[in-house]
């Protein structure tokens, strides 16, 4: 591998990431999945960085969910989306930050088609205004919260506490990104670094003291797709993607794997689970699974947050040998205390996939 | 007084042009921006279909020139008409009034690194026609190594309208069959595999030399554009394509991966026709006056085209048109 | 083991590392027209049991040389060696010395 090849390309996508004032909107999934992750995102933005990324409740779902399983038209999420950058606008903002890839793909792919489609964009202001009574509008700049991460990385590393390093050997943490299909794929100058060598992760982790593992199937999806989980009887081929990027990674023995879409954590992280218990096939070091993280739960690590506030308790792959590497204390007996110290409760505990 | 001719562009057109020129008694003034003659030919090994060396093919070329002015290291700053004639000024310095300029400034290389899925100067064992041709050449190539898997990809940067290149390159198929067999001479234990779209044969003897690369060679030809490219733990390479001709997706683990690059329109050629307002198609190859009976005059008079500077062409087309150039220069400065 | 009620999807991906080189080389051997059919598909065009059963020399070829022997000896299995292939084969392939030795290389073993 030529590190100054994939060099010359991240300089070829660079995209613009306004430093300071968004319009925030969340992800529908990501606060059952890793409920501590948005909250990191805004207590490391906001109080550690103090950027003024502002969020209101009358935000909904991008509607992507529905898009993307067949159920709602495309005038309708045109409508929802529409009704999202309104909101922007009332309260003042022109950049919008989403926390989500699928709702970013949406975004950018709904801007692009009104683009090329300008009667579209007038139906779709029209709706609007029938509708939700609000003035159409369209926000300077689009960017994904692990856009906005990542150009802070370097704020965050002049304020780190722990570096992305093995303690007991001094070795930089090997580590495998994983990028949602929807970031780049389909608008490859709309993600930094392009879509065949993303930077956006490997950029933080660069930042952090990592190392970046580049294994076969790093480009392939992480078999999330809504049709394909939602159906049981499709799950198989879900759950066969997953199979196969772990299968490719498995030689480079990574220390734990970034990625910047809630569904890819969910499924990187659950599917150990299921291949474990139905193969007996598992990819970390001594039968243990591979910790997948979100760029904010590594961020907020770095800068030494409790990995408990961190929601890392949440994971199916236990983190503590991860936390170990890293030399971040942590107590095991607070682990399943809740936010007010009430026990939540153990979860039971799988026979093959070791914790 | 004998009258003065430009040619721009030291390629094998240009070489063959002014030959031709000299021998009809031209001044010939041979502009090349390089250090040396004979363009992509002088880094070439050997020729397609049969195989023949390259070298003696160009020796033979530069010693036909007979009395040209042969210019070295030199760009064209300026180019313009002056009535009937023409005035051009070279970065180094020197200044020409012409009465004809014969534009032979051939062709890119396409940059095989635009086609990032593929990782030619990402990963370790990707390399181009380009560098197969300079390992033959130089016996050196760190990339290369005792492969016992090696794959050649047809129609890098051409017929690819995401790469910019509708059209196709013409030679790079026949170029592909042949360093196929070159490679499998060289490491008899490797599988060789040609991955195509169309294997476009056209010429006298291509049709051998494919039969000749399966029956003796046996390259295993694989229909269907290489779709991506990673690199494994042990450096070889993952390449995935569609076997088109069973519809099943293929997948193969390979020691060198050689990329087609195709033709692009000259960079350094197109600034030059830019000077004298030399149309170029959409595809960035200049215009001709018609594409059948005046395929070396333009719409500039006493301005002249030859070679691939006007769409991708084989070694002998391109020296044909040079020669077809020289007797229509010829005709227009008699009648002038 | 847990069954989940869903499973691992096999691939249907063509692995030409898993193909026995060796049985590619040694029908190569025993018959050129493995390498030299240029996939026109005037066999599979002419064939007479081909409009009843899945048949083509063609597609058998390319079967071996991807490594699915018993799909290449599935597709001749209805073959009445009558011929009409090797009239129209623009490469002069002698199919049914072809076919014999794919039959006789497989049977035999």
């Amino acid at each position: 591998m030529i590190y100054e090849g994939k060099q010359k390309i991240w300089s070829d996508y660079q995209k613009e990431i306004p430093d300071d004032h968004y319009y925030y909107v969340r992800s529908c999934i990501r606060q059952t999945f890793f409920p501590a992750s948005e909250a990191a995102l805004l207590n490391i933005t906001r109080n550690i960085l103090g950027r003024d990324v502002f969020e209101n409740e009358h935000h909904t779902t991008c509607g992507g969910i529905a898009y993307h399983s067949d159920t709602i038209p495309q005038e309708t999420i045109m409508t929802i989306v529409a009704r999202q950058f309104a909101l922007m606008k009332k309260h003042g903002y022109e950049n919008y930050v989403c926390s989500c890839i699928t709702s970013f793909g949406i975004y950018i792919e709904i801007l692009e088609t009104w683009r090329n489609f300008p009667e579209l964009e007038a139906k779709i202001a029209d709706n609007l205004k029938k509708t939700c009574n609000l003035e159409f509008a369209k926000p300077k700049f689009v960017v994904h919260t692990s856009d906005l991460i990542y150009k802070l990385r370097e704020e965050i590393a002049a304020k780190a506490k722990y570096k992305l390093v093995n303690v007991k050997t001094g070795q930089p943490l090997r580590v495998v990104e994983h990028i949602g299909c929807h970031y780049a794929k389909m608008f490859p100058s709309k993600g930094v670094g392009g879509a065949e060598y993303p930077y956006v992760l490997a950029g933080m982790i660069e930042s952090w003291g990592g190392e970046i593992v580049d294994y076969p199937e790093r480009r392939h999806c992480c078999g999330f797709g809504f049709r394909q989980y939602f159906i049981k009887a499709n799950r198989g081929y879900s759950l066969s993607n997953t199979h196969k990027k772990f299968e490719s990674m498995e030689p480079y023995e990574p220390d734990f794997i970034i990625t910047n879409c809630p569904g890819c954590a969910y499924f990187m992280d659950r599917w150990q689970y299921v291949i474990a218990e139905s193969q007996g096939k598992t990819y970390g070091e001594n039968g243990h699974g591979i910790p997948v993280l979100t760029y904010e739960e590594v961020a907020g690590l770095v800068l030494g947050f409790n990995p408990w506030d961190l929601g890392l308790q949440t994971h199916q792959v236990y983190v503590e040998p991860l936390l170990d590497k890293l030399g971040i204390p942590y107590e095991p007996a607070k682990k399943f205390l809740g936010a007010k110290g009430q026990d939540i409760g153990c979860p039971a505990l799988p026979s093959c996939l070791k914790v | 007084m004998a009258k003065n001719i430009i040619v721009i562009g030291g390629g094998p057109a240009g070489l063959e042009a002014s030959a031709r020129l000299d021998a009809l008694g031209y001044n010939v003034f041979l502009v090349e921006k390089e250090t040396r003659l004979g363009g992509h030919l002088a880094r070439w090994d050997r020729l397609f279909p049969e195989g023949v060396p390259a070298a003696p093919v160009l020796e033979k070329l530069v010693s036909g020139t007979g009395n040209t002015k042969v210019m070295l290291e030199s760009e064209v700053l300026s180019l313009s008409r002056l009535g009937k004639s023409f005035r051009i000024s070279l970065t180094s310095g020197v200044s020409v009034i012409a009465d004809a300029v014969l534009m032979t400034t051939g062709f890119d290389l396409f940059d095989a690194s635009k086609k990032e899925e593929y990782g030619y100067g990402i990963y370790d064992h990707v390399v181009t026609n380009a560098d197969i041709e300079g390992y033959f050449r130089t016996g050196k190539d760190p990339r290369i190594g005792s492969p016992e898997r090696i794959g050649l990809v047809h129609c890098v940067g051409s017929r690819d309208e995401k790469a910019g290149c509708r059209n196709c390159s013409k030679v790079c198929c026949a170029t592909a069959v042949k360093q196929a067999c070159e490679l499998k001479a060289k490491f008899p234990s490797a599988t060789v595999y040609c991955f195509y779209m169309d294997l476009r044969m056209f010429g006298r003897g291509y049709e051998d030399l494919y039969l000749k690369a399966q029956k003796e060679y046996g390259i295993r030809f694989i229909r269907g554009r290489v779709s991506e490219v990673s690199e494994k733990i042990d450096k070889t390479l993952q390449v995935k394509a569609e076997d088109t001709l069973s519809s099943t997706p293929l997948k193969v683990s390979l020691d060198l991966l050689v990329l087609m690059a195709g033709m692009r329109p000259s960079e350094a050629g197109a600034k030059v026709g830019k000077m004298i307002r030399l149309g170029t198609g959409d595809d960035g190859y200049f215009n001709t006056s018609d594409g059948f009976t005046g395929m070396q005059a333009t719409s500039v008079p006493g301005l002249f085209v030859a070679g691939a500077s006007t769409g991708p062409k084989t070694l002998p087309d391109t020296l044909s048109e040079a020669r077809a150039a020289s007797a229509l220069i010829h005709e227009y400065l008699r009648e002038s | 083991m847990m069954d989940f009620g869903f499973y691992l999807t096999p691939s249907s991906t063509i692995e030409l590392d898993k193909v026995d080189r060796k049985a590619v080389d040694d029908l190569a051997r025993a018959d050129s027209g493995f390498r030299t059919c240029i996939a026109c598909g005037s066999c599979t065009a002419s064939c007479t049991a081909g409009v009843f059963a899945e048949t083509s020399v063609r597609r058998a070829i390319l079967s071996v040389l991807n490594g699915r022997d018993e799909k290449a000896m599935d597709l001749l299995s209805s073959c009445m060696l009558c011929g009409k292939c090797m009239m129209v084969c623009p490469r002069g392939i002698n199919t049914r010395h072809l076919i014999l030795s794919l039959q006789k290389y497989y049977n035999g073993k």
